[in-house]
């Protein structure tokens, strides 16, 4: 058999037809936000924190997260003396409403607030069969809800418990650090509604933001260091018996 | 030539397997949406529609383009850095809106809101302001004594009663 010039008229325009599918694809054009231009993190003041639950509710209204599901949390520890393994750890509601009145003793108190850690290494994204789970450009780590089927092996995978699924769209959720609001040139949420300031968006790829200021004069922590996660929430103040 | 005489049969086959190949190209650009792949192992346009969403939260900002003289009474008091829906909750409905005179926000119950943070626990950082609230007023609204925006006692109380609405 010869592969005949008529073979080739097919064949030709075929592949070229093909071809066109597999080039395709330009990127949309973007508004005036860059993302190449943002690393997003978030700082954690604890000794700030008063546990009042506005994040929580902030959160909640912003991102319409069922009630009994949180993308951020607040969590009240209370350490006696040394006992650093065995801390009591409350968290009502998330913290929504805020928490019981806590009498003085010889412990020590304090509250930390959780979200998404937006890892730079992080393990959810990695796990996910279907791509669906991605840290974008600009460091933040989102679902595509068009393509995330529901497996789950996301919420096993999180060391640190930060996302769930959705009862109703039955496919996983999560904080998105209020994508469409920091795209925008707004806080977050919970920033926003923080009345201490315990909460901040950090632009950790903008010069001028206050986070590489204050990092330079207060040692800061992120959670589970030792999962070399990449953890850009920042915790100042970070008790060792926080899990 | 002649060494390839007998080898019609794999070029059949070898024909059928770039059309599959082909096939299977055609296929996948219709399957595969366009910007998979684009950034990474993902689709990249679900970056564009979730960046979409409308918000909530108008930001302090868009309070302040109108309330300006309630941003100067603040700035002078200990709620400096306390943004305007820490309080008033979500307001982008108002603050958005071509007519915000459509959604006036619910003034809210100082009798809960401000318990909410000043309510005196052990568990708060010791230099909070704390009051045990049946201690402190016996159920007399704050906004009887404490202006919220500049809330020292003797600055200037330009408060109005609450309307109700405990958030």
């Amino acid at each position: 058999m010869n592969i005949s010039r008529r073979h080739l008229l097919i064949l030709l325009p075929a592949a070229a037809v093909a071809w066109k599918y597999v080039e395709a694809g330009t990127p949309e054009a973007s508004p005036n936000y860059q993302m190449s231009e943002h690393w997003w993190g978030m700082l954690i003041d604890i000794p700030k924190c008063i546990g009042c639950g506005n994040c929580v509710r902030a959160c909640q209204t912003e991102n319409e997260v069922p009630d009994g599901y949180f993308r951020t949390w607040v969590e009240r520890y209370h350490r006696t003396d040394y006992h650093l393994e065995n801390p009591e750890v409350i968290s009502p509601d998330g913290g929504k409403e805020g928490f019981p009145v806590a009498k003085e003793d010889p412990g020590m108190y304090f509250f930390v607030p959780k979200m998404c850690n937006h890892c730079s290494d992080s393990p959810c994204t990695q796990v996910c069969p279907v791509g669906a789970t991605f840290i974008a450009p600009d460091g933040v780590v989102l679902i595509d809800p068009k393509y995330c089927l529901g497996c789950a092996y996301c919420v096993q995978a999180c060391p640190y418990g930060c996302r769930y699924i959705h009862p109703e769209k039955k496919i996983a959720d999560k904080c998105t650090l209020c994508y469409h609001r920091i795209t925008k040139g707004l806080t977050t949420a919970c920033c926003e509604a923080c009345p201490t300031g315990a909460r901040q968006l950090a632009d950790l790829k903008n010069p001028s933001d206050p986070i590489h200021e204050f990092l330079k004069t207060h040692t800061v922590q992120v959670l589970k260091p030792q999962m070399a996660t990449g953890a850009k929430a920042f915790y100042n103040g970070l008790d060792g018996s926080v899990r | 030539m002649s060494g390839l005489k007998d080898a019609g049969h794999l070029f059949r086959f070898a024909g059928l397997f770039v059309v599959a190949f082909l096939v299977f190209l055609v296929v996948r650009g219709y399957v595969v949406p366009k910007t998979f792949g684009e950034y990474g192992h993902y689709r990249g346009a679900a970056i564009g529609e979730i960046a979409q969403r409308p918000v909530k939260f108008a930001g302090h900002q868009a309070c302040e383009s109108c309330h300006s003289d309630i941003a100067d009474t603040k700035a002078k008091g200990a709620h400096a850095h306390v943004n305007c829906e820490a309080c008033h909750g979500a307001q982008a409905q108002h603050a958005l809106a071509d007519d915000p005179t459509a959604a006036i926000p619910v003034k809210p119950d100082t009798l809960v809101l401000c318990a909410r943070c000043h309510t005196a626990s052990a568990a708060k950082p010791k230099g909070f302001p704390q009051v045990d609230p049946a201690d402190h007023m016996g159920g007399v609204p704050c906004q009887t004594c404490h202006n919220p925006h500049s809330p020292a006692i003797g600055s200037d109380t330009g408060a109005s009663p609450a309307t109700g609405g405990a958030k």
